[in-house]
This record gives structure tokens, sequence and C-alpha cells, in this order.
């Protein structure tokens, strides 16, 4: 108890000494972009403000962007108890987070998982300080939720595969270094078998990447082309033949990222502090229309029902408890609240939420528009919500096909 | 931690659920009910609980109980939901002697919870008045001052259990109007006093419950349950545990008719298939699993709230009972209309657990009264 207390004092004042002020949200609340703010990392980042890359460079240093991962990978070497404090000590000044992106979140728990130890000692480091930034190349045209359904082919001369087909949906593809990617390697067997996962270095000839515009006017999202693009036998995870169990491990740590990502309490008290301003208050902070009130109390409910779940998951898996069916629930709920909450939001901004840009409107107006948009497609991506529904279906109640 | 049971709570629980199992057929509730019972459970059954500790295991062990907390009480709650079992766990324990407990003297609580605990007494919790809706502070019933005690004059309804309750703790007006938050009062009225009567209601969700009617009944200074005029607060503790345990077997109640529906999906045939095969069906199905998961977190986060005496724990009082009252009446809805026909004949079980669910949502709060009150709760 000691240490971790010794832990926590140290923590809390190398964070006040370190974090630089506004890598602490609040201190320019209501300013930029939070998005701006945030390091991806990679060879193509560019800072909007030096200090996010200050930031990144600080907390790297120790290892703190993946404090869990092992030392010599570049991680913080923290116990599960020491990342919680440091978890809480950053929250407590409000840090934003110095590092993010599906090297954190997805390719690099499946290498510690399943990478080799030549790969884990390339790969992993860079990750940590962010020097490489990661896309995800797995869904292609045609294929969408039926991921097992991919057309590109890898075929191997010695050493070096040659990869061909293509890939949509890759997110950020055009900013990344690196990509991961699901390659059809042999032709003749079921579906599910004969493919192969795969790291491809983006920065060569015969890869080429085209984003998608959204009707978020934003473009997240890529085409990316593979014509002739070369793989070293060495960057395949999990061997030959095997793609589809590591598919399925990183599609789990893809779901839990995103039921995450909406699991962060600085949205709690966006709809009601907007409902307050945009549709006003009764004496003592009461929202004025009972409805709204009603809506707002519900989705607030709902979110702490999801958290309490996440919760109940993680203290199962702490007691070593396999995942229960409860973990199938994530991604379809968590994303269909988004939705919920997003359009909600919209709804209470009226008029104020016609705004694409320019005159007459504020970022955060146009923001929640974006986000709106954007949310839409929260229950197609990451295996579409009907998809998540089969999977409880047959999975967890057993129902036939 | 709290979320996932305990080895021994896991114990507690199977154990409730072989009990039940065996002992409680849901046909008895239908018996019940043809046979215009007056008690609505079985003392035999009840004497067999109460050797196996489940009206000991919220009293603490100084009043003779097991002294152990919400999250057990939810365990066994749970298994009795599963089946309807209609004895006086809810009335007895989380409403009556968790009155005493929570407000009363230690000399209250010497003389009335160690009965409670062995299984020899009942009580119940007259709270409730006929058009006052879900408002805890309406209170037309009335005390006065009178010689050395007091005198108790009015009328509650839908008293859980009250016409088979050896005592009833009883809510009444000390002072201030009709729906005033402050001159509550609770007194504690054995089952014997003069001007006590006791009606017997016919409930469409089948629990036991009555109209207590006071005239003029006579009790003693002791009766007083904590302060005079200051009840409301301790009512609001009460029946929020009432909540958490009404929860529960809520959780049982959705998680039979569930069971129902999907053995009904995977054997009825139509079109030359099962039904479970059509997609429309499944993913159905799927969100009612997903709304009960939810509601067994909502449930669990209560309990453990109230074990820890955490300051959230009315918010998250709310919450369970808003999700489970919204995920049983789904629940429920949906077990009908995917049985189709039978699910309307009164000859199917599940008709009496979609009454059973929609009349659990009516009490101690709908969903929509929850949210409403966890509203203002955060301050909007």
């Amino acid at each position: 108890m000691g240490d971790i207390e010794t832990f926590r004092q140290e923590t809390r004042a190398w964070l006040e000494a370190n974090c630089p002020a506004s890598m602490r949200f609040g201190a320019n609340a209501g300013g930029g972009n939070l998005a701006d703010e945030l390091a991806w990392g990679g060879r193509k980042e560019t800072y909007a403000n030096p200090e996010t890359k200050l930031w990144l460079d600080r907390m790297a240093s120790r290892g703190w962007t993946a404090p869990t991962w092992p030392k010599p990978y570049g991680g913080g070497g923290l116990s599960r108890e020491e990342a919680k404090v440091l978890a809480e000590e950053m929250r407590r000044i409000r840090a934003k987070p110095p590092l993010i992106g599906f090297g954190l979140t997805m390719i690099g728990p499946l290498l510690l998982q399943s990478g080799n130890e030549e790969q884990k000692l390339r790969f992993l480091p860079e990750i940590c300080r962010g020097e490489v930034r990661w896309c995800q190349g797995y869904s292609e045209p045609g294929a969408g939720s039926d991921l097992a359904g991919l057309q590109t082919r890898g075929v191997r001369d010695g050493d070096t595969w040659t990869i061909n087909g293509q890939k949509v949906w890759t997110s950020y593809a055009d900013k990344a270094d690196w990509m991961f990617v699901l390659v059809r390697t042999e032709f003749e067997k079921p579906k599910h078998e004969g493919i192969t996962f795969m790291l491809i270095d983006m920065d060569q000839p015969g890869v080429t990447v085209k984003p998608i515009k959204l009707i978020s006017g934003y473009s997240p999202f890529c085409e990316t082309f593979l014509e002739d693009a070369r793989v070293d036998h060495e960057n395949i995870v999990g061997g030959i033949g095997n793609g589809w169990t590591m598919a399925k491990a990183l599609l789990g740590h893809e779901r839990s990222m995103i039921s995450e990502a909406f699991n962060e309490s600085e949205e709690r008290n966006e709809l009601v502090a907007a409902a307050r301003r945009y549709v006003g208050q009764e004496n003592g902070g009461r929202i004025r229309d009972g409805a709204l009130r009603d809506r707002i109390s519900q989705l607030t409910m709902d979110k702490t029902c999801l958290e309490l779940t996440l919760k109940r998951t993680k203290e199962a898996a702490k007691l070593g408890q396999q995942p229960g069916p409860e973990s199938s629930i994530f991604k379809y709920y968590a994303t269909e609240l988004n939705k919920e909450r997003t359009s909600l939001l919209v709804g209470i901004l009226g008029p104020q939420a016609l705004g694409w840009d320019g005159e007459g409107f504020e970022g955060a107006e146009i923001d929640a528009t974006r986000s709106w948009l954007r949310a839409r497609g929260n229950s197609i991506e990451g295996g579409t919500s009907e998809v998540q529904l089969n999977i409880i279906a047959k999975r967890v109640l057993g129902l036939p096909d | 931690m709290g979320l996932v049971l305990t080895e021994d709570q896991q114990m507690l629980k199977s154990s409730a659920s072989d009990f039940v199992r065996n002992e409680s057929p849901v046909s008895r509730v239908r018996h019940l009910r043809d046979s215009d019972d007056p008690v609505g459970y079985s003392p035999e059954l009840w004497a067999k609980m109460a050797a196996l500790g489940w009206p000991a295991i919220l009293i603490p062990e100084d009043c003779g109980g097991l002294g152990m907390g919400y999250v057990e009480m939810a365990c066994v709650l749970e298994e009795c939901g599963r089946a309807l079992v209609p004895e006086p766990l809810l009335s007895t324990v989380l409403l009556g002697a968790n009155a005493i407990l929570l407000g009363g003297s230690s000399e209250q609580k010497k003389t009335l919870l160690p009965p409670v605990a062995e299984g020899s007494r009942t009580m119940a919790l007259a709270w409730q008045e006929k058009g006052a809706r879900y408002d805890r502070t309406v209170s037309a019933a009335r005390a006065e001052k009178s010689g050395s005690g007091w005198r108790l004059r009015g009328e509650k309804t839908l008293v859980l259990d009250g016409a088979s309750a050896d005592h009833i703790v009883v809510i009444a007006r000390t002072a201030g109007a009709d729906s005033d938050r402050e001159g509550l009062s609770m007194f504690v009225v054995d089952r014997g006093a003069p001007g006590l009567s006791v009606v017997p209601q016919k409930t469409m969700h089948l629990r036991a419950a009555a109209v207590v009617r006071l005239s003029d009944v006579e009790v003693p200074v002791s009766a007083l349950v904590g302060e005079q005029g200051n009840a409301a607060a301790l009512l609001d503790d009460v029946l929020d545990r009432a909540t958490v345990g009404l929860c529960a077997e809520m959780l049982g109640n959705m998680r039979t008719t569930f069971e129902m529906t999907l053995d009904y999906l995977k054997t009825r045939k139509q079109f030359g298939v099962v039904i479970g095969t059509f997609q429309a069906l499944k993913h159905r199905a799927a969100k009612v699993f997903v709304e009960l998961e939810l509601s067994r977190s909502a449930v669990l986060g209560a309990a453990t709230a109230i074990d820890q005496g955490a300051k959230d724990s009315r918010a998250l009082v709310s919450v369970a009972k808003a999700r489970c009252s919204d995920a049983a009446v789904l629940c429920g809805y949906e077990g009908i209309q995917m049985h189709g026909g039978i699910g309307m004949t009164d000859e199917h079980d599940i008709g009496l657990y979609v009454k059973r669910m929609r009349g659990n949502e009516m009490t101690f709060g709908d969903a929509a009264w929850h949210r409403d009150r966890f509203a203002a709760m955060q301050g909007f």
C-alpha cells in the first residue's frame, strides 16, 4: 500500500511538472479543435501545437504512452494497479492522452499476444514513441461485414510475398506508415481458412491511397489499392493460413476500443449544458422541457448501465473468469447509444445545428452536426449492429441458422 | 469489486435456485389465485425458507440475523422471481423489518427483529394511499396524541402481505397538509389492535395486498418508529432498499420469461422450419438479451452501492428500477408476441409473468418516475 502511495505522489509531481498547460482540458475550453491537439504519431504527422509533440516525447520517455506494456518493448512496465493510479492522476489534471491510434489499441496488443520476439522488438517500441502510424486493411469492396469474403491475393516467391487487391474503409490510410492487412494466400480452402495476416509498409511503389469524402464532410476513410505490393515473409503474424484467428483476436481489441471510446465521462453533461442553453432552464437549473429532460435522463442512465456492464466484465476477467456473453453486447450497445446521443444533441441545438461552415455558427455547433453524421457509421463499421445481433443470437442464445 | 459474485454468494444463489425449483413450481401461484387464498402464500414453505436463513439475511447478528448484504439478498430474490415465489420476503424483511432496522430504537430492534429473522413473525409496511400515484409524501392518514400514546386514523392501500402480517408499520401524518414532506411519522401497529382492519385486495399481478383501515387505533408511545414528523427520509431509505430487492425479483421474472421464449423459438415450427431461424425474431431476441444483461449490471451496481454506503446509491437505485421496469415490460411483450396466440391464453404461464412484471414496474415508482427523480438528483 505504501509503495502505491509513493508511486501516486511521484506520478502526481511528475505530471504537474511535465504536462504542458495546453495539454490539459479546460486550459483552452471552448477553444481549438480537440482532434488537432491529439498526437497520432507517424512519419507524416504535423503538430499544430508544438506542446503536443513535447507532451508525447515526455510521456514516451517514461514508457507511459503504453503504461502496461513491458519495458523492453517501449512500454512503462507498470502493474495494473500502477496504471490505474497513472490514469487517475492524469484525469485529475484533465491531461489529454499523449498518443492515440491503432498502433496502441489494435496491432500492438495483437503483437504482444501473438507476434514473435523479433516482431515485438521491431514494431512495439516505435509504436510507443509515436514514430509509426498504423492503419487497418480489413474491409474490401463487396465484402463489408462478410469479412472472410475477402479477395486480396498474396503469392509467395521465396522470402517475399506479392500482394494484389483493393481495401476500403481504411481509416486514415493517407496518414499511415504501415498497414496490417488480411490477405488470401490459399485459394482452394474454405473462406475462413487460407487467410494470412500481414504487415505492409505503405511507403513503397504499388500502394496507392485515395480518401473517401463522407456525408459529414470529413474524409477519415480511404480506399487502398495494392498492385504488386511487397511483404517480407518475416512480416507475417501468426503463421500462414492463421489470419482468421488473428483477425478475430484483433476484432476483440477493436470492439473494446470502440466501446471504451464512447465511455469518456467528459460528454456526460454536454446534453444537460446544451439543453439549458438552447432550450432553457427553470429556477434551480431544471431543464424546461420535461420530455427532453426525460430523454437526457434516460440516456445518462443507459450509459451508466453500459459502464457498469463493462466494469462487471473487467472484474470477472481479473478473477480469471472467461469473458462472459455480456462482452458481445458492447459494440452493439455503445454505438447505438452514441447515435442516440449525437442525434439528441442536434435536436437540442435546433436551427443552430443547420450550420456547415463559417458565419453565424460556433465551432462546437458545427462539430455537433458533423459528429451526428459521423455517428451514423458507428453501427456499420467494425461489424454492423445486425452482425453483432446475429453473433449474440447464434453464439450466446444458441438460435439455429 | 462487487459486480461479480463471490464463491459464497454463488453458493447461496445456487442453493436458492435448487430450493425454488424443487419446492415452488409456478402452479402454486396459480392455485393460490384460483382458491382465493387470503394469506397468499404457504406458511409451511415460509418456515422452510426461514430454516435456510432467508429472512435473516439482512438482519444484523446481534438481532438474531446473518448480517449479510443486499447482494446476497438479491441472489435469493432473483431466484424467487424465477418462479413468482409468493412468500413474504419483500414485505416482511425489506419493507417492515427494514423500517425498524433503519429507524427504530434499540428496544424495537431487540423485540421485533429476532422473530422476523427466525421466521416466526411477519411484517408489512403501509405507506401508500389511493390516488397518490408514486408520491411517497402523501398521507391523509393522521396520528394525534392521545393520553400516553397516539391515536391513528386513515386508510392505506396496496399493503403488500398486509392481510397476514403480524405487525404493520404505518405512515401517518403528525403535522402539516396531506402532501407535505414534513410531518410524516412512522408507527408500528400489532395485528390485533382494536380499530385495525385489513381487507385483502385482488391484484392483477398476483401479489398478496390489502387495504389497511385505521379507525381510532390506539398505540403506546413506544410504537413511534424514529423521530416524530421526520419519517420522509427514513421512508425513502426503506423504499430504496425494497426497490433493489424488487429489481432482483424482476431480473428473475425476466430470465424465466426469456428462457420460455427462447425455448419456444427453438421448437415451434412454421413454414417448415423452427421460427428461431428467422432473422427478424433473432434480432429481437438478442435485443431482449442485451436489456437483460444491462439490467443485471444495474441491479448489482445498486445492491453493491447500498452495501458499501456509496453516496450515489440513491441514483443507482433509480437507474436499476428504470432499467428493470423498461426491460421487464419489453421482455414480457416480446415474449407474448413471439409465442403468438398461445401466449394470450391463461393456460400458458407467460401471462402470469407478464402481469407480474408490469405490476412490479408500477410498484415503488415506474421508469418515468425514476428518471424524473434521477434528473433531479443530478441537478437537471
